[in-house]
Order: structure tokens, then sequence, then C-alpha cells
């Protein structure tokens, strides 16, 4: 292949991907080293000053900002794993099923597909203390049930459930990787008397560990950006507006749903602090490279030989 | 031998009656959302789960109080005009990246998947004000428009499935004397169906379910807002009880449900391919 050939070629793959490295350059590069410029500045859209790292300073004393790392954090450590291992439970279960299997798995994925706003909107009203359905289930058995979405200690944990009936996409995708493994390994296994246990750490976990790792990987991505579900929940339980003009506590009850990306939304565009959002906005980037590295490194090797498969 | 036999009932009777259990638990928050909305406003206030009266004028009610109709116009033009930018700008790159051999491909692989995996929170100081220099902040372009420059998970799923694709099929093009563009639209797209679709569906529905988004720059802008937006207010804004409420969140889901119902397929097809294995 001569180097004028490999050139032509070079300059033709440029031109198909010149849309998406105008978004890279427009949408990605440009801000990420904007913001690493206003986060040394105070900015309010009117007035731009240098400050320094008056910005950094403050993020120390922000009492908001360190609950709202405290509870993204509890999200990525406690939220995540229990997703991850009830949607492997899940998928297990439905490999095991002799009958109905495809029915199962559809209604296991089903609450996947239901609309962030409308789920969350949903789950406030099925915990909700007062007339809400799981409560007054829990009262028939004599349970009096918690204040779920209005209390503090609760409101975090109803967010996992809320997480955990939405988990249906990764059932499915583990689901897949279960059936993938080789029947005969497990053959042989048995007729070398390993049990149950032993064969799930043996093999199906060995061999499904790619599928695990994208989805722990995604997971923790997810959990980083939290913002939706979280800010849906304290809204709907405090009865409070998003049109313009409403005061709106952020993180209701008590700061308890106050994720990162939720403060730095309301730092940046409620409170027109956008230097401070941009240093929120690299903590953000920098706990999300940690994970996306991991990633990176996986495909950084089987790339080259996916492309001669 | 009957021993075995009966074990294995047992076990079949234990794995069913939990998938039961569990199938319940999964279907009971839209049946009781369902049954809500059907309740008499005085009803809502208690406790009783069963509606003493089928009201079925809550979902005309609905319509009659806050403007549903503009809200779904507004979704609709969003998830519509978004997935049809996507489609345009992805597909070219992803076959680019799949298939043609040219320095730093890797890298641009690589750079792919770090915008896939990158917070959209990141970015948004800077992508907002560029939005607000051009006077596009309170409507939903800021959202659609950047659509026609690739959207990066869309561009990783279809070029995972395009490598699946064996090259002898482009290479045959190529010998007929296809060009690339060519290539693309007659021999790889017709045998890339399902990835399209699939990525097609997951756009349309990120943009119908995406609050985030119309938050930042609509909610300013009452005329275009979105079913998110007005769903999450929809109680406080209206004063409503939860009859109302869950009769509005029904009628946000009910597209999505159906839609799926429809392309079943298509979705668990797509799912899978998104655990790919590399």
């Amino acid at each position: 292949m001569s180097i004028r050939w490999r050139r032509r070629e070079g300059l033709h793959a440029l031109l198909w991907l010149s849309p998406w490295l105008a978004g890279f350059a427009v949408f990605f590069l440009y801000p990420l080293l904007a913001t690493v410029y206003f986060s040394f500045h105070r900015y309010d859209m009117f007035t731009l000053e240098f400050i320094g790292l008056d910005n950094y300073r403050y993020l120390l004393h922000d009492p908001r900002a360190l609950v709202a790392i405290k509870n993204t954090l509890w999200l990525v450590a406690f939220m995540v794993p229990v997703q991850l291992v009830f949607a492997l439970g899940l998928a297990q279960l439905v490999t095991r099923l002799k009958t109905g299997a495809g029915l199962f798995r559809t209604v296991f994925y089903l609450p996947s597909l239901v609309p962030l706003v409308a789920g969350t909107v949903s789950f406030v009203f099925l915990l909700n203390p007062a007339t809400g359905p799981l409560n007054e289930a829990l009262r028939v058995i004599g349970v009096s049930g918690p204040d779920w979405f209005g209390d503090p200690a609760w409101s975090k944990p109803s967010l996992t459930l809320l997480g955990m009936w939405g988990i249906g996409n990764v059932m499915v995708i583990f689901l897949a990787a279960l059936l993938d493994v080789p029947r005969h390994l497990y053959e042989a296994a048995e007729i070398d008397g390993a049990g149950a246990w032993r064969r799930f750490r043996s093999i199906t976990l060995p061999m499904i560990s790619p599928v695990l790792m994208f989805s722990a990987v995604t997971g923790v991505i997810y959990a980083l950006q939290y913002f939706t579900q979280a800010m849906i929940a304290a809204r709907v339980a405090s009865g409070t507006t998003d049109s313009p003009g409403t005061t709106f506590v952020p993180g209701y009850p008590e700061m308890s749903t106050l994720t990162l990306p939720q403060w730095l939304f309301y730092a940046g565009f409620r409170d027109y602090s956008m230097g401070y959002a941009c240093v929120l906005a690299l903590v953000l980037f920098a706990a999300s490279m940690v994970f996306t590295l991991v990633l990176l490194r996986r495909f950084r090797g089987l790339d080259e030989e996916a492309g001669v498969r | 031998m009957r021993g075995t036999r009966a074990r294995r009932a047992l076990y079949w009777i234990a794995t069913h009656a939990l998938a039961l259990a569990l199938a319940a638990m999964f279907l009971a928050p839209l049946v009781f959302v369902g049954l809500t909305s059907l309740m008499t406003d005085q009803q809502a206030l208690t406790s009783q789960l069963w509606p003493h009266s089928w009201n079925w004028d809550n979902f005309a009610e609905v319509f009659e109080r806050s403007p549903l109709l503009r809200w779904l116009a507004n979704t609709l033009l969003y998830a519509v005009l978004g997935t049809a930018a996507m489609l345009l700008s992805s597909i070219p790159v992803a076959y680019a990246l799949a298939r043609f051999r040219f320095p730093g491909r890797r890298l641009a692989f690589l750079l792919v998947i770090t915008m896939m995996m990158l917070p959209p929170q990141v970015v948004a100081v800077p992508v907002y004000l560029i939005w607000a220099r051009a006077g596009l902040t309170g409507t939903l372009w800021p959202l659609i428009l950047p659509m026609l420059l690739g959207d990066a998970f869309s561009i990783f799923l279809l070029r995972q499935f395009l490598l699946t694709i064996p090259k002898e099929y482009v290479e045959a093009a190529r010998v007929d004397g296809c060009s690339d563009l060519r290539t693309l639209i007659r021999v790889i797209l017709p045998m890339a169906r399902p990835a399209v679709a699939a990525v097609a569906l997951f756009q349309f529905f990120y943009c119908w379910n995406d609050y985030y988004g119309p938050l930042l720059y609509a909610s300013t802008n009452l005329d275009n807002w979105t079913l998110s937006l007005g769903l999450a207010s929809f109680k406080a804004l209206h004063s409503v009880q939860w009859n109302l409420t869950m009769a509005a969140t029904l009628l946000v889901m009910a597209p999505v449900i159906i839609v799926f119902f429809l392309a079943q397929r298509v979705f668990i097809e797509g799912v899978t391919l998104t655990g790919v294995k590399g």
C-alpha cells in the first residue's frame, strides 16, 4: 500500500467522520477547556472576574456540596451494587424457568421503559405514608411503614427501590450473557461433583465477567449523573413546581436526595454562580474519568481483534 | 429415579412460585397507578385501594386542566427530529469507524467511548452559554441541533454491530465499483436493520423521557414544556389529588408501553446489543 494511497484513505475517513469531529470540538473539547477556564472566575453571564482559586476554596466550605458528594457516593456504593446483584439474580431465575421464561422476561423488563418522571411520580404515590398502597399493605401484616420519600433516612433507600424496579434492561443483558455460557462446562463440572455455588463461582462469574464489568462501569457512571429521579421525588414529595420564579429547597427532605449534578444545576442555572458550578463539574468529571479509564483499557486491547473478525 | 423426579418437580414449583411473586411485585405499581387514576378525588384522599366507582372522565379532566396536548406536541417534536438527526449523522460515522483503515481510528473510537461516558452536566455551563449566545435558550433546539453532529452512544452501538458484518460484503461491493456511500446504503444498511432500529428506538425513548435537558433549556418558557416537565409539576401546579396525577402519569406511560408491545423483539435484541462483549 503506497503512502499516497494511505493519505487519500485518511482524508476520505476524515470527510466521513467530520460531523462527529465537529461535535467533538464544539460539545466536548471546547466546553471542557472552557469549564477549566471559568472555574478560576466569578461569572454570572454578565460580568467575568478572575478570582484565582476562590471557587475551589469555597467548595471545601460549602456544606451543600459536601452533602451532595456524600449522597452521590452513597448511590455509587449502595444503589449500584444492589441493582446489579438484583438484576443478576433475576436473570439467573429466568434461565431456570422451564415454563413461561419469555413472559417473565417481558414482565421484568417492562418497568425499565416507563419514563423516569412517570415512574418516580408513581413511586412517590405508592410509597406515600398517608394513603399509599405499600404502607397500607404493611399495615395489614402489622408493620407500620416509614415515611419513605419524606424521611431523610429512607429517601435514598426509596430511590433504590425505584431503581430495582427499573433494572430490567440490565437483567436482559445478563440473561443473554448467561445463555451464552456453554452448557457442557456445567455438565462437566457436575460430573466432577461441583455444587451450585462452586459452579456459579468457577464457571458463571468468569464467563460473564466482561458483561458484568461493562454493566458495573456504566451503572456507576449513571449513578454519578443521577438527577431526574432525585429531583422529581423531592419536588413531588414537597409539592413544588418547575415554573419560573418558584422557590424550591433542593434535596427534600433535609438535603438527603441532593446529588452532585443537582447542586451543580442549582449553583449554575438558578443562582448563576457559573464559575463555582464549573468547579463542581470538574469534580464530577474527575470521578467519571476514573471509571471511564477502566472501560477504555478494556476496549484498547480488544479493538484490533474485533477489527479483523 | 423417583427421588430425582420428585426433586425436579419441587424445583419447578419453587422457581416458578418465586418468579410469579416477583412478577406480581413488578406489575403492582402499574396496577395501583391504573386503579387510582379511576377514583374520585374524595376516594383518592383515603387509603382504600379499589375504586368505588370507575371515573373514566378523569382522563378528560387531565386534558382540560393542563395543556397536555401542547406538551405532547413539544415532546414529539424533540423526539422525532432528535432521532432523525441522530440517525443521519451517526450511521456514516459508525460505518467509517468500523470499516475504514486510517491512522488514528483507534484513538477516534476511544474518544467516542469517552464522550459516551461523560456526564452531560460536566460541560453544561459552556454549552448553555453557546445556546444563550445563539438566542436559543427557552426552546428545545439546543437539544435537537447537536444530534446533527452525532450521538456517541449510538455511534458506539452501531459500530459494534457493523463489525459483525463480514468484510467480504464490503470488498465485493468495492470490486463491483460501488462507492462507499452506495455500499453503505445498498449493502450494509439492509443487513444492519436490527441495530439501526434499536438505536432509533433508544434515541426516541431517551428524548421522550428526558427531563434534565428540557429543564435546563425550556423550563423558563411554559410554551415549550415537554411531557416530562409538565408531569413533574402536575400535582403542585394544578393543585389536584393523586387520582388526576395518576391519570396524567398513565397517559405519559401509555404510548411507551404500547410501542414496546408492538416492537418487543427490537427492544430485547437492542438491549442485548448494549451488553456488548467488545
